[in-house]
């Protein structure tokens, strides 16, 4: 068994008297594509966080591999219309990097020539794609995307998507991904992890898509299917915060 | 008149490059609450016959540091910081008027009294300007990338804590030495205006920076004559030149952008 790229130990996190995670243990392989999915308020992107080491949990322990390279992808990214800046200079930070490398990794996110245009000119497609291409010029062991197709239509996330497997078999990066497109994502993905506060079930897309758990938790598509379905589960949700059908879609 | 043309130039060249983060990153207010701080700074300096520049920074830092830490905690921050900012000046220029036997010039300390530089301050100034330009170009990549997205900073293992740290700090001297300048109501001006003067001419962010700088010099140089030849208080008439350049070139900007 190879070690795993990072490792989460029981961890817990709290905002105040809000338990955002709740012993949560996790580990991702080399090359193996997790898709994150959950309900708003489920702790999803705060998992992501604790991955970088961008928080510190309440418990529980936070392991990464020595010298991992992690490749980050934001959720949105704000840039304030004061702040003018080219895609050329934007995937230089904060390390120069070569016009050789610059020009590669926007080839690699299919974006091939966009350098010298202004940041706040690109549409959502082309700008969540610099923001990939930025994150593969550190040549990631571990890919971390934080909702990346927010802005985009179905058609355009199914093909950010489709980019990001051929990423992950061109380079064999892992990849972390959390996501509302939840269809889209799920076919793409080796492993998939329901999470509402702790980890309500986990496994294959299959498995997943199966569970009652999250079934509980997405439905199908209606409201109807959800009030007819039977809650039998080991654990109550009452505790967290249930958002159901406007979140499936 | 040198002196003071120096003085002007030197306080153009530390605020200018810091103002573009500071714009950047919407700290207009922030800017302000710690200028408005520093007339307690300037109350206690004179109390404890400490230099004014001394007293002017600690309480800036102080301030700043309050600032942060109490942000997040309940309050948003445009309400803190303006709670902050004008108690701060109502103790400073309470605390001012119980400095008796030590005649001061208030209006010198609020409006800046550029005529009055002495060489000691002119070292002061040219001191903290560089001190502000070299923090500012040694963390250049990281405060820009710590601006654009904190949690990308992170990932690039950069800790935009220590980043704002650094901003705060620099924050703090150029407040400082700007006082005898501009004086402490009229600092932001100094901050933020060539900043936004910058911007439409700008492709990167360094070019803001510097387009910025040369607009802030020449309006300090121009400000100065300004006032010489009219006789008015200088520190407002520089930040008068600099607001006409910002109207020039919002307009110029209209016009591209309608054409």
């Amino acid at each position: 068994m190879t070690t795993p790229l990072v490792r989460l130990d029981g961890l817990s996190v709290r905002y105040g008297a809000n338990t955002v995670l709740d012993h949560v243990d996790f580990e991702i392989e080399p090359g193996e594509i997790v898709t994150v999915v959950g309900p708003n308020g489920s702790g999803k992107s705060t998992l992501l966080r604790a991955v970088i080491g961008g928080i510190t949990p309440s418990a529980g322990r936070v392991t990464r591999g020595a010298g991992l390279r992690i490749g980050y992808v934001p959720q949105k990214l704000v840039l304030d219309s004061t702040l003018p800046i080219t895609v050329g200079r934007f995937l230089s930070l904060p390390r120069r990097a070569s016009d050789a490398r610059t020009r590669d990794a926007l080839d690699r996110a299919g974006v091939p020539g966009l350098q010298a245009r202004q940041m706040a000119a690109l549409s959502g497609g082309q700008f969540q794609r610099v923001l990939l291409a930025r994150a593969l010029l550190v040549q990631p062991d571990l890919l971390i995307l934080d909702e990346a197709t927010a802005g985009l239509d179905q058609p355009g996330a199914a093909a950010f998507y489709r980019r990001i497997e051929e990423v992950r078999s061109e380079t064999g990066c892992a990849v972390l991904m959390v996501s509302h497109d939840l269809h889209v994502v799920m076919s793409a993905s080796d492993r998939v992890i329901c999470l509402n506060g702790h980890i309500c079930c986990e496994g294959t897309p299959q498995v997943v898509a199966e569970a009652p758990v999250y079934r509980a938790l997405f439905g199908e598509g209606t409201q109807g299917t959800l009030a007819l379905y039977q809650h039998h589960h080991d654990h109550d949700h009452e505790s967290h915060n249930h958002k159901t059908p406007e979140d499936a879609h | 008149m040198t002196r003071a043309a120096l003085a002007g130039v030197g306080t153009a060249l530390a605020a200018a490059p810091l103002g573009c983060f500071v714009v950047w990153r919407r700290m207009a207010y922030f800017g302000d609450a710690t200028a408005h701080a520093a007339i307690l700074g300037v109350a206690l300096s004179l109390a404890l016959s400490l230099p004014v520049f001394v007293g002017a920074m600690m309480i800036a830092l102080v301030m700043a540091a309050a600032v942060t830490l109490l942000t997040g905690r309940g309050y948003a921050m445009d309400t803190l910081l303006g709670v902050m900012a004008h108690s701060a000046l109502a103790f400073g220029l309470v605390a001012v008027s119980f400095l008796s036997g030590v005649r001061i010039d208030l209006m010198a300390y609020l409006f800046g009294d550029i005529l009055s530089v002495s060489r000691i301050d002119l070292a002061v100034i040219w001191g903290g300007a560089l001190v502000v330009v070299a923090l500012v170009a040694w963390r250049w990549s990281a405060l820009l990338t710590a601006t654009l997205n904190p949690d990308l900073a992170r990932a690039s293992g950069i800790a935009p804590q220590r980043e704002q740290l650094v901003l705060t700090l620099a924050l703090a001297v150029v407040v400082a030495v700007a006082i005898k300048v501009v004086g402490v109501l009229l600092i932001t001006a100094m901050l933020i205006i060539p900043a936004a003067t910058a911007r439409p001419f700008a492709r990167t962010p360094e070019a803001m920076a510097i387009i910025a700088t040369i607009l802030a010099m020449i309006a300090a140089w121009a400000g100065l004559q300004a006032s010489y030849q009219f006789d008015t208080p200088t520190g407002p008439t520089i930040v008068c030149v600099v607001a006409a350049l910002f109207a020039v070139s919002s307009l110029f900007d209209g016009v591209r952008r309608a054409g």
